[in-house]
């Protein structure tokens, strides 16, 4: 079996080639590219380390599509590639600093979360959501990075969803309002996050929760501003 | 500078952040992954404590002092099972999503537990522990860097100054000093490679730098090996799965028993079994599809994707591997190590919590609540180390240089995995004098030939070949610490199993095994307990 890996190093010239590999078939990409780095080329840089799918450490795309190598099966011709919109540092390894920060911006944590008792399905309300490993899939996947760099983008919209609608927090309002910029109007809702997401999470529809609270506490969509501009209604 | 630094990014090293920035004290958090890439992201069954009668805190401690087998500390076992309930609730308060039953936080039963005592959130409660942690982290401006290789701790006059790291990323040597030091770094069980179920992270280099400064290391023999995990991959079936009903049978359907012994006792009855040529499966098909759906997810993906077996439809073959390093860095009741200021909580330190076996559940537990100890005794620390570039530093900069020129005529992946098994047959389930040394004189040899091992990738830009290099040679370094305190224990007790001293002797060995190097050189002793 063979497979197509592209190299990334910023010192050589030129800094990007495609590179093939013949390997023995294996359970999974992961178990591949060990194989290729141990026995033919230890130059080859990828991130791993629980081999079990919750680390969320090991995430490429394969012939364009975001997966986790320790989960993927390889198949013969598959083109492997590092994670896109972040900075590669070499090969397949990227820099995720620049995806993590979005937490912040988002305020992505708890901001005030009072004793409240929480039944089986209140906790099932933010189980899924709650998934997630970080691994950066749906924040590569997603178009809208390709025009605005400041998007807050779907992991983080979704751990917003989360905390929202976690009923031991409060200040919903404040989280709601960590969003409106950059965030829950500007996801196109095209489903690629949702598609890609290893954990089975859903962060366009959580986006759109996010919307529909936000217009709860009063925020209008100012995509459907410019309707009402033109006086139209439907 | 910063008052306090962390080196680690699991679920110890965040309390400890998350402690010490409530405290008001500056503080790095620096480590080798993304801090949810830690290895507690990989914790399934759950988080120990007794919150509803007919469980109590007393029967806590009883079971964690008898699995402990005259190893653990009295008081620090009473204080930690005591504060356990207490832990829940914090991590409740900062939005820990544990499962319920009701309205209450649900508990199941793992081995070796009077009562269903472990809470959960369906098998990802070290994962949602983790980020848990990490968002609260990430609120506070908990500083991080992420990629940053520990090399060494800076010590000088038995008082630690901070450590000399190697930036991933750009290949550089730093020293970042501060007022105090804590090392999360975790466990070593690693170091039993492909039989073992942790990440590709845990190989000990905390254990291994902390020994280089002079810190005295403990128990470093009593490595935990859990009985279930998958054949192939070693990726550990829950003990929540056995908990719930799951039987062990051989390839016969004959039943093996003992599903809810401790681990130390499980592990052996399935090696044994499969020394006499039986093969062990788990079988939990009687669980039914939605017991296992809801309950372990994970586990039937993985059994899919690895071993291409269902659970719903057929058991699973198991083998006990290796699962927690109860040994580590020596630490006092403040969690302070034998050098001034450097301070070691998690699994990389020995606390004594756990002694000769540590109980499923109590691990989780001793990184929240010994995690806020380890910061709040480090936060006591007003002395700034003095601002200069320490010897230590440069050697270690000289030293990353001249690993590019080994001249790489062994292999040092070989070597590592040739290790990892002969570590497996002769220093895990079952151990034996001859066996033992053997090992040591291997381990003897390697280190005499990392000199002409080497790497092949020459590039000073996020060279993994390097960090795995590194890895290894500490686990080389290692290896020989926890294989002498094999040896020097001529007896059997909890994890560390004798074939040649079978029984367990508490007239010479109701003591902690000392290890530490005095100029290189290794030194072992008895303390009493
Ligand atoms: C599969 C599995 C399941 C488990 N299930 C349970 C369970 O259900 N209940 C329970 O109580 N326990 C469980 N355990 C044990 C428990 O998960 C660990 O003991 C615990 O998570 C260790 O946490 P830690 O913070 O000490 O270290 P880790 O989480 O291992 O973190 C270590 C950190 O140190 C960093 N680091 C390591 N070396 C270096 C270096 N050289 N330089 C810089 N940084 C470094 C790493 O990047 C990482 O961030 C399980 C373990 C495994 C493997
Ligand atoms: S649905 Fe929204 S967040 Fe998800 S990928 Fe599309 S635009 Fe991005
Ligand atoms: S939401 Fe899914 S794809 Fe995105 S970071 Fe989390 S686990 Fe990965």
């Amino acid at each position: 079996m063979k497979i197509k890996i592209k190299r990334f190093h910023p010192h050589f010239e030129p800094p990007s080639i495609d590179m093939e590999y013949a390997v023995q078939e294996t359970a999974t990409l992961l178990d591949a590219l060990l194989q290729i780095k141990r026995q033919k080329d230890r130059t080859l840089t990828f991130d791993y380390m629980c081999r079990s799918g919750v680390c969320g450490s090991c995430a490429v795309r394969v012939d364009g599509k975001e997966v986790l190598a320790c989960q993927h099966t390889p198949k013969d011709g598959e083109y492997i590639e590092p994670l896109s919109v972040v900075d590669v540092i070499r090969d397949l390894s990227v820099r995720l600093e620049d995806a993590l920060v979005t937490l912040e911006r988002s305020k992505a944590y708890p901001l005030d979360m009072q004793k409240i008792a929480m039944s089986e399905e209140d906790e099932r309300r933010i189980e899924r959501q709650s998934d997630c490993i970080l691994c950066s899939s749906c924040f590569s996947s997603c178009p809208v990075y390709a025009s605005n760099e400041a998007f807050l983008g779907p992991f983080a919209l979704s751990r917003v969803w989360r905390y929202v609608a976690d009923k031991r927090e409060q200040a919903k309002k404040e989280h709601i309002d960590a969003v409106v910029q950059n965030g829950i109007w500007d996801c196109t809702l095209c489903g690629n996050c949702t598609e890609v997401c290893p954990q089975g999470i859903d962060p366009k529809n959580d986006i759109m929760m996010l919307q529909s609270k936000a217009v709860q506490f009063g925020y209008q969509n100012p995509n459907l501003g410019g309707f009402g501009s033109f006086g139209l209604e439907f | 500078m910063f008052d306090i630094v962390i080196v680690g990014g699991g679920g110890a090293a965040l309390v400890a952040a998350i402690e010490a920035a409530a405290l008001g004290k500056s503080v790095l958090v620096l480590s080798k992954h993304y801090p949810t890439q830690s290895q507690t992201s990989m914790a399934q069954g759950g988080i120990n404590a007794a919150l509803y009668p007919p469980d109590s805190c007393d029967s806590h401690i009883q079971d964690t002092l008898k699995a402990a087998a005259g190893l653990a500390q009295e008081t620090i076992v009473q204080e930690v099972c005591r504060a356990a309930p207490k832990a829940i609730e914090w991590l409740d308060s900062i939005g820990m999503p544990f499962s319920r039953k009701g309205e209450a936080i649900a508990q199941r039963r793992l081995g070796g537990a009077s009562h269903p005592r472990a809470c959960y959130a369906q098998d990802y409660t070290g994962l949602k522990l983790l980020h848990t942690l990490y968002d609260n982290a990430v609120k506070l401006g908990v500083a991080f860097r992420f990629r940053t290789f520990l090399l060494n701790v800076i010590e000088e006059d038995g008082v630690c100054k901070g450590v000399s790291i190697l930036d991933m990323a750009r290949g550089k040597v730093e020293q970042i000093l501060a007022k105090a030091v804590i090392l999360a770094t975790g466990g070593y069980a690693k170091m039993y490679g492909a039989l073992s179920t942790n990440g590709f992270g845990s190989f000990g280099e905390g254990v291994a730098a902390a020994m280089r400064a002079g810190a005295k290391l403990s128990d470093l023999e009593f490595v935990q090996f859990h009985p279930t995990a998958l054949k192939k991959s070693s990726i550990l079936i829950s003990e929540a799965a056995r908990g719930a009903g799951a039987r062990l049978i051989d390839q016969e359907g004959q039943e093996i028993g003992g599903e809810l012994w401790t681990r130390d006792r499980l592990s052996r009855a399935i090696f044994e079994a499969m020394e006499e040529g039986r093969e062990i499966f788990l079988d939990m098909r009687h669980l039914g599809e939605e017991f296992i759906e809801k309950n372990l997810p994970q586990e039937r993906k993985l059994a899919l994707l690895y071993e291409g077996i269902d659970p719903i439809k057929e058991p699973l073959p198991i083998r006990p591997v290796a699962h927690y390093t109860m040994g580590g860095i020596d630490v006092d009741e403040h969690m302070q190590s034998s050098i001034q200021g450097l301070y070691a909580v998690g699994e990389c330190a020995n606390a004594k919590l756990h002694g000769a076996n540590r109980l499923g559940g109590n691990s989780l537990l001793e990184l929240v609540v010994l995690g806020k100890k380890a910061a709040q005794s480090a936060a006591q620390r007003q002395q700034p180390p003095q601002k200069k570039l320490f010897e230590r530093t440069k050697i270690d900069a000289n030293f990353i240089k001249a690993v590019f020129t080994l001249p790489n005529q062994i292999d040092f992946w070989e070597r590592q995995e040739f290790l990892s098994k002969i570590m497996y047959h002769n220093c895990g389930i079952v151990r034996e004098e001859m066996r033992l040394k053997g090992v040591l004189s291997v381990v003897r040899q390697h280190q005499k030939e990392l000199a002409f091992m080497g790497v092949r990738d020459k590039s000073p830009l996020m060279n993994k070949e390097l960090i795995s290099f590194l890895e290894y040679g500490n686990m080389v370094e290692l290896a020989e610490a926890v294989l002498v305190g094999a040896i020097q224990r001529t007896e059997s007790r909890g994890a560390h199993f004798r074939a040649d001293y079978p029984q367990r002797d508490d007239e010479k060995f109701l003591a902690h095994t000392m290890i530490w190097k005095e100029k290189g050189v290794l030194c072992a002793d008895f303390k009493p307990v």
